[in-house]
């Protein structure tokens, strides 16, 4: 007889219910809502920020459907686009009191509607690619050379001090393409400074060379070092492009590597690439400048300069905590002479500290000023968006050599990594190209919605009524199958969160186009068992048994072609890859394992079963065949 | 309900020949279109700029064309998308150090067309821009002919494994001639190449090499069942008892393709129309082209029954 074990049909079962499970979300739609996230890295959103939310909201009299806080954002999901434009005002108000120095982004977005306990499964509705919601797409090609010599710049550099503290006399300096040469009288200087090079700088492979009656010597970055600047290059981009792209006020966007040397942008939502053109190219950075102290410290002039009015030659900042502070206009240090800045702590106090690295020519302007400023105060800034922030203020004990400076005070753990992370993000490692821009307007993104669900909605119908019509209640089952098929498929692609694209639709309906192949094949065996004159229960068996091969067979050479585009597809490509590779092991199961548990359910337990209702069953009158 | 009533194994095989001749001419055909006026590749491909903008009146195209070439852009290709209101410009990628800034170029040379004429055209709305940079277009090729050459690979490897080299050859012949007659109906009729018809392309040579499987997976089952029958005879065999099954499948996916060209607008129809042709020659091209190769090659009874021996003693 017919009948699965009990665990297969259970299988079934689970399989059905946790596609319907996570299905389900996609049929909630969204609603509007207010995200909110922080802009500045020093800020974090928290418990806090969520209940400061709650309060505008309730002081405005708005009452939010839901409110959920996430890693990064607050989201409130509100009844209305209405609600949602007067609920963006009063929390943009009450959390950004000057408008011209944010430090939330406060955006429209949408959210699932669906309920908190789909939300708490991780049953989320499938995320839609650009081409279905809008928004703009960046790929940005990162000059790896541009990163090397940019090194090889501030190595040459920092070698020209390393002669001069070694007291070796040479004879120029400079970078040749993708080297450089050092310049010598004598073959003795040369063999000191290859030492003094070899303990300093570690990153440089030295070569001999001659060139007329000069002795030179060539470095070269190793190759692993060469990698770790790229490297390291492309990951700084990345979080510089994420500052900035903060500012924006894009609900969820996406800044990812692609490949060795590509950064991939995606602004959902965002239609101005102007503007977000302007703001990826910008760069931010850090001033050092000396404090005014008398002026400072005269209560008389910083209420004055509070007011906007400061003395002549100075500005006036706010530090952290809130103190005025009045600098000097000249700026003595500019962030491009920072090479690095890492969290860590103060070796005396053991207070958390942000440890900064200068190059050579920022080294020996900070020992200058140190040494000709002790006691006094001197500020470091943080220019964010065009504006200000003084980070500290610490007053210079002693001279400070060596290029290393340390930042401390007032500050948490916590702080210190973000503020290291900031002064790292704060400038491009390496110049970055727009190689690929699109843009897709919301209309068009609704329109390929609406035209890729059509597809497949009457692409569907038609297979689904010829079967039904010419296979009877085996095209039935055949028609449950596929749309388990497109069920578990659907679930699958909400589960993985795989972006979903409008070829990734088209590759959905193609998927059920082929999917039903399998049904056909094991339609068409069970009929030619019948033929040959098996019995109605033998004939199941024997059908799904010898379609089972060839399914196997068909499937295998497809799932070929779908890895392929896989590995080697980018963009829209790999959105059709995902969902064709997935499709398949959907349609294995449900076209052989669901469908056969739906005919054994239905003819399994007969013993005396007559004939089976696939249609009609043509005997040839021969009686060899 | 049954369509195929087929008395005797209709004897396919007698005319291999025919076919075989027919595909030869339609293969050099497409070769022929394919080296003399080539493929007419998205700007995915070649690189460029494109946009696609919206008129509340449809606008007259020629003006839009002299407004763009008194702008400095020259080659440019604007034509109409889906409606007449609709419209598509194509810019190729130029010397210019700022050729990701195209895009707004082109749009404020349309804003101006009119502005001093008879009668003015509203400026369009913006609904895609799309800049492709000259490495990425190279890329694309050549990973695009990487991803086929895996699957050419992968195909002939499963193949041989689960058959015979004989069946994997012929099978990936078959449908690599479906390819490039594909390929050769894009060239002749200068359709737009773009990235999912590649996707389009690749998907028929799985598609259709499922269906010479199928073919040939009778075929090996005929070889093992029944004795007393020539190498012709087990072949037409096979066709013959697939037949139904092959055409009820392929006019299945067929019909969601055809949805997919009626309803799925512009962006697909591209995509539709090579899978449409991929299927119509994929069935040609499984039973009529791959089973005469397998036969030409010598496929015999002998090279399936030493294989189910070997089975027998594994299993012992």
């Amino acid at each position: 007889m017919n009948r699965y074990p009990l665990w297969k049909n259970i299988t079934v079962l689970v399989a059905v219910v946790l596609g319907l499970l996570y299905t389900l979300p996609n049929f909630f739609g969204e609603a509007p809502a207010v995200q909110v996230a922080s802009v500045k890295s020093t800020h974090k959103v928290d418990a806090k920020l969520m209940a400061q939310v709650q309060d505008a909201l309730k002081a405005a009299a708005i009452v939010p459907q839901g409110i959920v806080l996430d890693l990064n954002s607050v989201r409130v999901r509100l009844a209305d686009t209405d609600t949602q434009l007067k609920a963006r005002d009063v929390v943009e108000k009450a959390l950004n009191p000057v408008a011209a120095d944010a430090t939330y982004s406060v955006a429209l977005n949408l959210v699932s509607n669906s309920p908190n306990w789909l939300t708490g499964i991780h049953a989320l509705p499938m995320y839609l690619g650009l081409d279905l919601r809008g928004g703009v797409h960046f790929l940005l090609q990162v000059d790896m050379k541009g990163a090397l010599t940019k090194r090889l710049d501030s190595i040459s550099a920092d070698l020209r001090s390393l002669m001069r503290d070694k007291n070796i006399r040479h004879g120029g300096i400079g970078r040749e393409g993708q080297s450089v040469a050092i310049r010598f009288r004598e073959a003795d200087t040369r063999e000191k400074a290859r030492v003094a090079l070899a303990d300093n700088q570690p990153d440089l492979e030295l070569l001999d060379a001659q060139e007329g009656p000069d002795f030179k010597l060539v470095a070269t970055l190793k190759p692993a070092a060469q990698k770790r600047i790229q490297e390291f290059a492309v990951k700084q981009n990345i979080t510089t492009l994420h500052n900035r792209i903060n500012e924006l006020g894009v609900a969820e966007p996406v800044i990812q590597q692609q490949g060795a040397d590509r950064i991939v942008v995606q602004l959902p939502g965002v239609q101005d690439t102007a503007k977000a053109k302007d703001i990826l190219g910008r760069t931010a950075t850090l001033e050092v400048r000396m404090v005014d102290d008398e002026a400072s410290a005269n209560p008389g002039i910083m209420e004055q300069a509070a007011r906007g009015q400061p003395p002549p030659g100075t500005e006036y900042y706010v530090e952290r905590g809130g103190r005025g502070l009045l600098l000097k206009k000249q700026v003595v240090l500019t962030g491009e002479r920072l090479t690095d800045a890492q969290p860590g702590f103060d070796n005396q106090t053991q207070e958390a500290a942000v440890h900064l690295s200068l190059d050579s020519a920022g080294a020996r302007i900070f020992k200058d000023l140190t040494r000709d400023n002790v006691g006094k105060r001197m500020a470091i800034l943080l220019i964010e968006k065009g504006k200000g922030e003084v980070v500290t203020a610490p007053v210079i004990r002693t001279e400070i050599g060596g290029g290393r400076v340390q930042i401390s005070g007032r500050m948490s753990t916590m702080e210190a990594n973000d503020v290291a992370l900031l002064l790292r993000a704060g400038s491009l490692a390496a110049p970055m190209e727009i190689i690929e821009e699109r843009t897709i307007g919301p209309s068009l993104g609704a329109d390929n919605i609406a035209k890729g669900f059509n597809s497949t909605l009457w692409g569907f119908a038609a297979i689904a009524t010829f079967m039904m019509a010419y296979y009877l209640l085996f095209g039935v089952v055949s028609v449950v199958a596929l749309s388990a098929n497109m069920l578990l498929l659907v679930a699958l692609l909400s589960l993985l969160q795989a972006t979903l694209t409008l070829p990734g639709i088209a590759a959905i309906a193609l998927a059920l186009g082929m999917a039903i192949d399998s049904n056909v094949l094991i339609n068409e065996r069970v009929r030619e068992e019948l033929r040959n004159g098996s019995t109605p229960q033998a004939a199941i068996t024997a059908g799904y048994e010898r379609a089972w091969a060839t399914i196997l067979d068909s499937n295998v050479t497809t799932l070929i072609v779908g890895i392929a585009l896989l590995i080697f597809g980018s963009g829209p490509i790999r959105g059709f890859a995902v969902v064709h590779c997935l499709g398949i092991l959907t349609s294995l199961f449900s076209s052989v394992v669901l469908s056969r548990a739906v005919v054994n359910l239905i003819y399994g337990r007969r013993r005396k079963l007559e004939a089976l209702s696939i249609g009609q069953i043509w005997k040839p009158g021969l009686a060899t065949k | 309900m049954e369509f195929f009533r087929i008395r005797k194994d209709i004897p396919f095989m007698r005319h291999a020949l025919v076919f075989n001749v027919i595909s030869l001419l339609t293969f050099l055909l497409a070769v022929f279109f394919l080296a003399n006026r080539g493929l007419h590749f998205s700007i995915e491909f070649t690189g460029g700029t494109l946009l696609e903008v919206n008129y509340a009146q449809a606008p007259d195209l020629e003006k839009l064309r002299k407004q763009m070439e008194m702008d400095g852009f020259t080659d440019t290709q604007i034509q109409n998308f889906g409606s007449s209101r609709d419209v598509l410009i194509r810019v190729p990628l130029s010397k210019d150090a700022e050729t990701s800034k195209v895009g707004d170029r082109v749009m404020a040379s349309l804003a101006k067309v009119g502005a001093g004429g008879t009668a003015a055209i509203a400026a369009p709305t913006l609904k895609r821009v799309e800049f492709v940079g000259p490495q990425v277009g190279k890329e694309l090729a050549s990973d695009g002919a990487m991803a086929l050459l895996l699957v050419v690979c992968g195909i002939v490897l499963y193949l041989a494994m689960r058959f015979e080299w004989r069946f994997a050859i012929s099978a990936i012949i078959a449908n690599l001639h479906d390819v490039v007659i594909i390929l050769g109906f894009f060239a002749l009729f200068q359709w737009e190449f773009s990235l999912p018809v590649l996707a389009a392309v690749l998907a028929v040579l799985g598609y259709s090499v499922n269906e010479s499987v199928v073919v040939f997976d009778r075929v090996r089952e005929t070889f093992k069942k029944k004795r007393g029958l020539t190498t012709p005879q087990v072949l037409d065999h096979a066709i013959t008892s697939t037949i139904s099954r092959t055409i009820i499948t392929h006019g299945c996916t067929q019909m969601m393709v055809t949805s997919m060209l009626i309803f799925g607008g512009p962006a697909l129809h591209y995509f539709a129309l090579a899978l449409t042709i991929g299927i119509l020659f994929g069935i040609y091209s499984s039973v009529l082209v791959a089973s005469p190769l397998v036969m030409w090659m010598g496929v015999s009874r002998e090279q399936f029954i030493q294989v189910k021996v070997e089975k027998q003693e594994a299993v012992v």
